[in-house]
This record gives C-alpha cells, sequence and structure tokens, in this order.
C-alpha cells in the first residue's frame, strides 16, 4: 500500500530506536505525550514502545473524542434516538460508549433504529432515502472530521432537506492541550503533535506550546515510522535546549492548514461557552454548535434534549492519569468499579486508552520488561 | 491523596460572554455506583485478607501493583456471569460476548461431559461407532454476495465443522425459516446451491423442516443445518492438545467473507473485487490427516477470525501463543477495506479456511500437505505455540514489535479514530 | 483526527464536480473532494480520505523528502553496524 507501507520498514526503525536512545541523558526520565487517539492506536496496534528506551514513557492523551463525550451527552443521544420517527446514524466508535443506562448498541437491542455509517454523507443518503423519517447524524471528533460534517450541512442546505440534522459533539484540540499544560502537577517534557486534525488547523495553533510552556511539539504522521522519527525529534530538541513546532507530517499537514475546511466550519458552526469532557471537567470554548442560520440542521434545536448532566464519579481519576500524574493501576477504581466492560471514565472507554491498554496489556509488559532488566 | 477529583482548570471564562456557568452537581448512573459498591466490599475483604496472612510489607507501590494485576487475573478466570438484561449484536459477533453467553446459560444449563469441550461438533459414541454430530443456523445478510449465498454457506460450514472434528461428513438435515413474501425463485436458487455445494463436499441432505413467519421476521429466510460424520482415525482433535512448540498454519488468506459481506450490504459504498471464501474443506483436511501424524487440532476460522481461535487455543491449553504479522496471508484488496475502515482483518470471519495446529516437528510436511491441495495453495505457517504467557496471544508485528491480540469484545465494527 | 487513509484518484464523477472515485489498494469508493476546492486534486493524484472526504493531498515531493531522510538514517545505521562487526576483535 502506497504511501503506507515504507512508512512501516522495519529495517528503519532499528536505526531510529539506536538514534533516540543515544540521545538521551543517563539518568533521566523523559514523558511524552502523543494527544492523539489515533498515534494511541498506531503504537499499541504495532508494538512500538518495544523500540524505546526504559528512560522514555509514553504519556497517553485525552485526544480521543469518542471517551470524552460525558455521560449525559450519550443518555441526550439515545434519547433523541428514541424520538418518534427518528433514525440516528453514528460512527462504529461510538456504538459501545455507555451512558447511565448503557450505549447505542443497548438502545438498539431495545429496538431503537441506530444506524451505523462510515460518512456523514451516507447518513444523508439515508435521509433522502427516507423522506417520512427524521434522521440524525451523531457528529463527533475533533476538528478532523468538523468540516466533514460542516459540508454535509451545506450539501443538505444545498439540496433543501428538510429531515436531516446533526446532535453536535464536536470538540477542539487546543483547550484540551491546554488544560493538560495548566495543571499544577504537569510532568510531560513534549508532545506529539495531532496529525490530522493539523491538516485542517495548520501547525500555528501549537506555537504558544512553545513560546509559553516551553514544550517542543512535533505534528506527526501515522504510520509507526513517523510516530518514531517524531520522537526522534523530540529528542533531539530536547537535548538541544529547543522548543520549537515541527512538522514531521509534511506529506499531508500544511503549515497553514485547509482554509477551506476552516471556512466551512465557520460557516456552520460557532463555540460552545463551555462543554463538559468525560474525566477533565469543564473546559471553556471548546466545542462547536450549529449557528442559528443553520438551525433546521441542529437536533438541539429540533427536539427536546434531555440535557440532564450525569457527573463524573467522585472516584474517577482520569484526570490525572491522563496528565501522567497517575499511573492506571494507581487510580483507586481501577480494575473494580472500572473496567473494559463498565468502564467510568475516558481513559478506560476505549480501547486504547491507557488503563483499557493496561488492564489488558499490563502483566504481559510487566514481565518483558523483567525479562529484559534481568541479566 | 488527592479526593479522586480530577483538578479544575480554568473553566470559567472571567469576561465570560456566556450566558451562566456550566450546570453545577448532576446526577449519577445507576450501574456507576452499583460497581463503586462492588469495589468497595471487594477492597475491604482483600484487606481483611492481607491483614489476617501478616505478610511483610514490601514498597507499597509494588504491592498494590501486584494486587490489582491479580485482581485482574482473577476477574478473567472467574465463572462467567451475563450482566445485560437483554441479547445485544456483541452476543452473536463470536467475541467475549458470545463466549460468555454460551458458558453462563447454556453449558451451565446443559452441563454434560458431551458438550463441555465446547468443540466445533461433539463426538459421541453410537453403538460402538464415532459419530461427530454439530449444528449451524445461518442468518447472513444479504442472503447473496459475491462468491456464493446462505445456501453455500449452510452446507460448507457444517460439513467445515464435521470435518474439523477429524469426522468424515456423511449427512446433513436442513431447516428453513422462511419469511411470508419471500420469493420462490430465490429459494430455489438457495436449494440449488445447497444441492451443488452437497455434492462438491460428498454428502447428502437427507431430512429437513420447513416453517414460515410473518412478513417483517426471519429476514428473507434463514437456514439450519445439522450434520453426522464417522470418525475413522484414531486419536482426538481438540484445542486443548496443544503444547508448546507446536506449529500453527492457516490454509489460506483471511478475512475474504467478513469484508465481501459487509461490502455487500452497500452501506459503505465501497467496492472491490472481493469474493467470500466459502468452500467444503474436507477433502484438505483428508489430505493432511492422511500424510501428518502429529496434527492435534483443527479449527474452521468463523466468526471472530483466525484471532478467535488462536485465543481458544490458548486458553483451553494453557499456552502463549505467538504469531508473526509477515506471514499471515491477507489479500490485497482486504487490507485495502480494513485499513479503510479501520478493522483487523484477524477477527474478521472466514467461510473456508482452516486454523491447524500441528506438532512442531511436522510443520513443513503439514505445510506441503497443504498446498499440494487446491483449497490450502496459499497455505502459511504463522507462529508456534509456546509455553509463556499461558494463556495469551502475542502477534509479532511486521514493524517488528509485540502487541496482544485479546478476544474481541464485540463486532469489528468500523472505526473512524 | 485519526483513520486517514491515503488513496489514488482514478475519475471524477462527471455531473457531481465534489464527487471523486479513488482507489485505495484495489478497494473503490466514491468520496467528496469539495474541501480541496482551492487546489483539486487531478486523477493519479494521491489524497488523505477520512470519513469520505478528501482532506489533504499527499504531497509526493514531501514524501520521497521523508523517505530519503529515513532511507539515510537506515544506512548509516547499517554502516555503523557493519563497522562494529568488522572492528570485533577475536
Amino acid at each position: 500500500m502506497r504511501f503506507v507501507d515504507e512508512f512501516r520498514a522495519a529495517d528503519k526503525a532499528h536505526a531510529l530506536a539506536a538514534k533516540i536512545a543515544a540521545l538521551c541523558e543517563p539518568g533521566r526520565q523523559y514523558k511524552l505525550m502523543e494527544v492523539c487517539g489515533g498515534h494511541t492506536h498506531t503504537i499499541y496496534k504495532h508494538g512500538l514502545e518495544d523500540y524505546l528506551p526504559e528512560q522514555i514513557t509514553l504519556v497517553h492523551g485525552p485526544g480521543c473524542p469518542v471517551c470524552v463525550i460525558p455521560m449525559g451527552r450519550m443518555d441526550d443521544a439515545i434519547a433523541l434516538a428514541a424520538e418518534p420517527d427518528v433514525i440516528m446514524t453514528s460512527f462504529g466508535d461510538m456504538m459501545r460508549v455507555p451512558g447511565s443506562h448503557g450505549s447505542f448498541f443497548d438502545a438498539k437491542a431495545r429496538g431503537t433504529d441506530i444506524r451505523m455509517v462510515y460518512s456523514p454523507l451516507d447518513s444523508l443518503k439515508i435521509a433522502r432515502k427516507n423522506p417520512g423519517k427524521r434522521v440524525i447524524f451523531m457528529a463527533i471528533g475533533f476538528e478532523t472530521t468538523a468540516p466533514s460534517t460542516a459540508m454535509t450541512m451545506l450539501r443538505a442546505a444545498a439540496e433543501g432537506l428538510s429531515n436531516f440534522s446533526i446532535f453536535c459533539n464536536h470538540v477542539t484540540i487546543i483547550p484540551a492541550i491546554k488544560a493538560i499544560l495548566d495543571s499544577p502537577d504537569l510532568r510531560l517534557d513534549g508532545f506529539i503533535g495531532p496529525g490530522h486534525v493539523s491538516t485542517v488547523i495548520g501547525c500555528r495553533p501549537y506555537e504558544f506550546i512553545a513560546r509559553d510552556y516551553g514544550r517542543p511539539v512535533v505534528v506527526a504522521g501515522f504510520e509507526p515510522l513517523d510516530i518514531l522519527q517524531s520522537i526522534y525529534m523530540l529528542m533531539q530538541q530536547l537535548s538541544e535546549g529547543r522548543a520549537e513546532i515541527e512538522n514531521q507530517y509534511s506529506r499531508v499537514v500544511p503549515w497553514d492548514g485547509n482554509v477551506v475546511a476552516l471556512r466551512a466550519i465557520g460557516e456552520t458552526m460557532e463555540l460552545r461557552p463551555y462543554f463538559e469532557w468525560r474525566g477533565l471537567g469543564f473546559i471553556s470554548h471548546s466545542a462547536l454548535k450549529v449557528r442559528e442560520k443553520y438551525a433546521q440542521f441542529d437536533a438541539e434545536r429540533l427536539f427536546s434534549v434531555p440535557g440532564v448532566r450525569v457527573a463524573d464519579p467522585k472516584a474517577c481519576q482520569c484526570g490525572e492519569v491522563l496528565k501522567g500524574v497517575l499511573k492506571p493501576w494507581e487510580c483507586k477504581v481501577f480494575g473494580t468499579a472500572c473496567t473494559p466492560e463498565t468502564p467510568i471514565g475516558t481513559c478506560m472507554v476505549s480501547p486504547e486508552g491507557a488503563c483499557a491498554a493496561y488492564y489488558n496489556y499490563g502483566r504481559l509488559t510487566r514481565t518483558r520488561v523483567k525479562e529484559a532488566t534481568r541479566s | 491523596m488527592t479526593t479522586g477529583h480530577p483538578s479544575q482548570p480554568a473553566t470559567q471564562d472571567p469576561g465570560g460572554q456566556s450566558a451562566g456557568g456550566p450546570p453545577a452537581g448532576g446526577r449519577s448512573a445507576g450501574w456507576v455506583a452499583a460497581a463503586l459498591r462492588d469495589h468497595d466490599e471487594q477492597t475491604g475483604r482483600e484487606e481483611a485478607r492481607q491483614e489476617r496472612q501478616g505478610s511483610p510489607q514490601p514498597r507499597p507501590g509494588t504491592v498494590r501493583e501486584e494486587l490489582v494485576l491479580d485482581r485482574i487475573d482473577r476477574a478473567r478466570r472467574a465463572r462467567p456471569r451475563v450482566k445485560e438484561e437483554r441479547i445485544t449484536m456483541s452476543h452473536g459477533a463470536g467475541g467475549k460476548a458470545t463466549q460468555t453467553l454460551i458458558e453462563a446459560i447454556f453449558l451451565d444449563a446443559f452441563r454434560n461431559p458431551l458438550l463441555e469441550p465446547l468443540e466445533d461438533a461433539a463426538r459421541i459414541h453410537v453403538n460402538g461407532a464415532r459419530v461427530a454430530l454439530t449444528t449451524d443456523s445461518y442468518v447472513v445478510s444479504p442472503l447473496f454476495f459475491p462468491g456464493g449465498d446462505i445456501g453455500d454457506l449452510a452446507v460448507n460450514g457444517t460439513v467445515n465443522d464435521l470435518a474439523v472434528s477429524g469426522a468424515v461428513p456423511l449427512y446433513l438435515s436442513a431447516g428453513f425459516i422462511l419469511e411470508e413474501g419471500f420469493p420462490v425463485a430465490d429459494l430455489s436458487r438457495i436449494v440449488a446451491s445447497m444441492q451443488a455445494a452437497a455434492q462438491r463436499a460428498g454428502v447428502q441432505i437427507v431430512t429437513g423442516d420447513t416453517k414460515v413467519v410473518e412478513r417483517g421476521k426471519a429476514d428473507g429466510c434463514y437456514i439450519n443445518t445439522a450434520g453426522i460424520g464417522v470418525i475413522e482415525r484414531e486419536g482426538t482433535l481438540g484445542v486443548a492438545q496443544a503444547r508448546p512448540g507446536d506449529a500453527i498454519l492457516v490454509s489460506g488468506p483471511i478475512g475474504d467473507h467478513g469484508v465481501t459481506i459487509m461490502l455487500a450490504r452497500g452501506e459503505l459504498d465501497l467496492e472491490a473485487d472481493v469474493i467470500s471464501d466459502t468452500a467444503p474443506l474436507n477433502g484438505l483436511i483428508c489430505s493432511l490427516l492422511s500424510k501428518t501424524t502429529g496434527v492435534r487440532a483443527l479449527r474452521d476460522a468463523t466468526r471472530g477470525g483466525v484471532a478467535t481461535i488462536l485465543n481458544e487455543i490458548a486458553t483451553a491449553a494453557d499456552v502463549g501463543v505467538l504469531v508473526t504479522e509477515d506471514e499471515i496471508p491477507v489479500r490485497l484488496e482486504v487490507r485495502g477495506a480494513s485499513e479503510l475502515l479501520g478493522i483487523d482483518p484477524m477477527y474478521v470471519a472466514c467461510e473456508g479456511r482452516v486454523v491447524v495446529v500441528v506438532d512442531g516437528d511436522q510443520a513443513d510436511q503439514a505445510l506441503a500437505a497443504m498446498r499440494a491441495h487446491p483449497q490450502g495453495e496459499q497455505a502459511a505457517i504463522i507462529g508456534r505455540v509456546t509455553a509463556e504467557p499461558p494463556g495469551i496471544v502475542q502477534l509479532k508485528t511486521a514493524f517488528g514489535g509485540t502487541r496482544i491480540v485479546d478476544l474481541l469484545v464485540g463486532d469489528p465494527l468500523p472505526r473512524i479514530c | 483526527m485519526c483513520l486517514g487513509i491515503p488513496g489514488e484518484v482514478i475519475e471524477f464523477l462527471p455531473d457531481q464536480p465534489d464527487l471523486a472515485r479513488v482507489d485505495v489498494s484495489g478497494v473503490r469508493r466514491v468520496i467528496n473532494v469539495g474541501l480541496l476546492a482551492d487546489d483539486p486534486p487531478e486523477p493519479g493524484e494521491w489524497v488523505l480520505i477520512h470519513v469520505g472526504f478528501a482532506l489533504s493531498k499527499i504531497d509526493e515531493d514531501e514524501a520521497a523528502a521523508a523517505l530519503s531522510f529515513l532511507e539515510a538514517i537506515g544506512q548509516a545505521y547499517e554502516d555503523e553496524l557493519a563497522a562494529l562487526q568488522d572492528s570485533r576483535i577475536e
């Protein structure tokens, strides 16, 4: 597969790994955060951590737009799906996220019409084919996916569709990164920057991280060599005492982003004053809603949404895990109240969340590390 | 010690163009409260046990982590319980939920030594003869797809379940549940496929049943087939027989059927030249068994894919399994579709592939035997059985790192993220 | 922010300017290229596909540059290893 296989070539991995190890100062521990859920997925899928020296720990960040949807919002989505004559359409990732009474999957089992789609355009197709039904698209994702939702609304407007709307849960990445940077017990040395979000917003929005917080950021691609190279670039910066924004994913990410995409978002959506993130609490100006001008496509205006807030349990310590302060097993409810089958917080909701990953793979990693260091 | 609630970053906009701040308080979810109660009870019990044992206290960090990992291990080995009140699609996906349902509901109620092995077919003695008995239901949608139809699956699937048990498949039954309004022409097409498949496999359909249900049920046509075959060879095949040093082979490229079905449903708007791999494997298996004596187990990789079988091997025999990504055959289009959708071919259903566990010393022999047969031309050795770590399946990735291949929690749903 | 896959643009759909057919390892799908309106892709060019939309064009020069960098590192590593082997004192 072109543009994929070349960046998965194992022979280059050893070279990069050696270079990365060589840049580690003896006795110093490094914590690098990959913000993006897609990066976490690649890291696990290819066993990338095997190439990193023990001195480098990867902290898995909050960039999973599925995981951060709070239970209350899921309840709202299920309530919308249960409205008469509604067909709810959603990406596959959302099907298993639990609200206070189960997930989309469970609702489907009770007879609610919830259908999985690959693209918001598929949702539009369902709306065209079912004029007697009201089709709602569960719009989630960071700035990567927001333009697609925006374009879909514009297309719906152009076609004069009257039975299509979106339940907008798009979130923005910068406030989440800022929330992590602002926490008093922050212990991160650098960031592996989101790849596909950056194709839309460009690299400039990260400049404040280097300028105000003195941390380097390397915008990274999604193949394992991309991530290894990005870690190498971060380590180079750290060893040279630099803090800059660099673009490793230059074959895809334009420094200035995608203006057409940003325009489409701006035309159809605006920032909410605040939005709740599962495990991180309320963050201001961190999410999008549909503009008044496109009200006919806004499910929140067309339907009455319960909007009852379901609090993160006090016992949930996702915030600390996300900042690299706590290890998963140090969270008091890890493995008992909170498991992959009954996930309480965001770190467990996604199969690649720090806690889910540790739950499934933790003992093995410890054994491998023990064996590797025994001699 | 923190209170547990994540420290709030600056959430309120001091200049506030917003109308008021975020809502305070909020109710909590019932299932979370219940889970927390269970947690408190369990922690209390553990602490009491620790006190009673009066063990010396090494570094607190280590003790806590060990405790947590032990707790997880115990949970994994605990008696399966179905927590849901209603059946969901996960229960039919072939992964964790299906296993739990089978063990907690069916095995628990029907328990007997013949059922316990939970292999693809039951092996029973009838008047001195060893007979394999199996059943399968077919609910595929769409009914007709590139490479075959529900009729092909219904015959091949049951033939294969018998063949992997070491039996010569002989006779099938075929029960039909038809939806009111289903075109008779479609039924004829399906039945013609079944006859052709039966002839190819060398079996006969000797009894059956027909039911009709109202429009809206049975999605056109559901078929159940049961089959019997005779076991002539010595010894018993079974995944519990796998031992360290054994080799694991697969008879051809994986994921063809599942991807074909996903594409054929038309919802994903993808086109590709993939066709279902549905085929009878009794010829291939017979050939393999006649040329190799060290075969320990055979499984046909259906729902849940090859990954599910590997996990069944690891769990049943309490061994480790290590497979190499580069060795696992996957067609280019199946890879492309999987990458596009974000699914893993290892979990995607096949309908004409067998996974073989064989004595390591006979791996090459087994491979040659399979490759000599048309159904096994692209057979490959994909990995080995290891002693450690028991119960875990690992994959050496093409990139060189290692990851775990766990049982799927639900369906391999397309991801975006 | 995740799951974007590179695909080759095969052709545009005649009546629908925003739609193009792409190929990913033999799998074909019609996607919307409206987000690239400022610089539409030609057949034969590669784009990054995410949920049915093209988000960005793949810059082949940048890709080649990235690969050369990786090749160079790989080569340097091989050379070092070889040198190490050669210098082993038996």
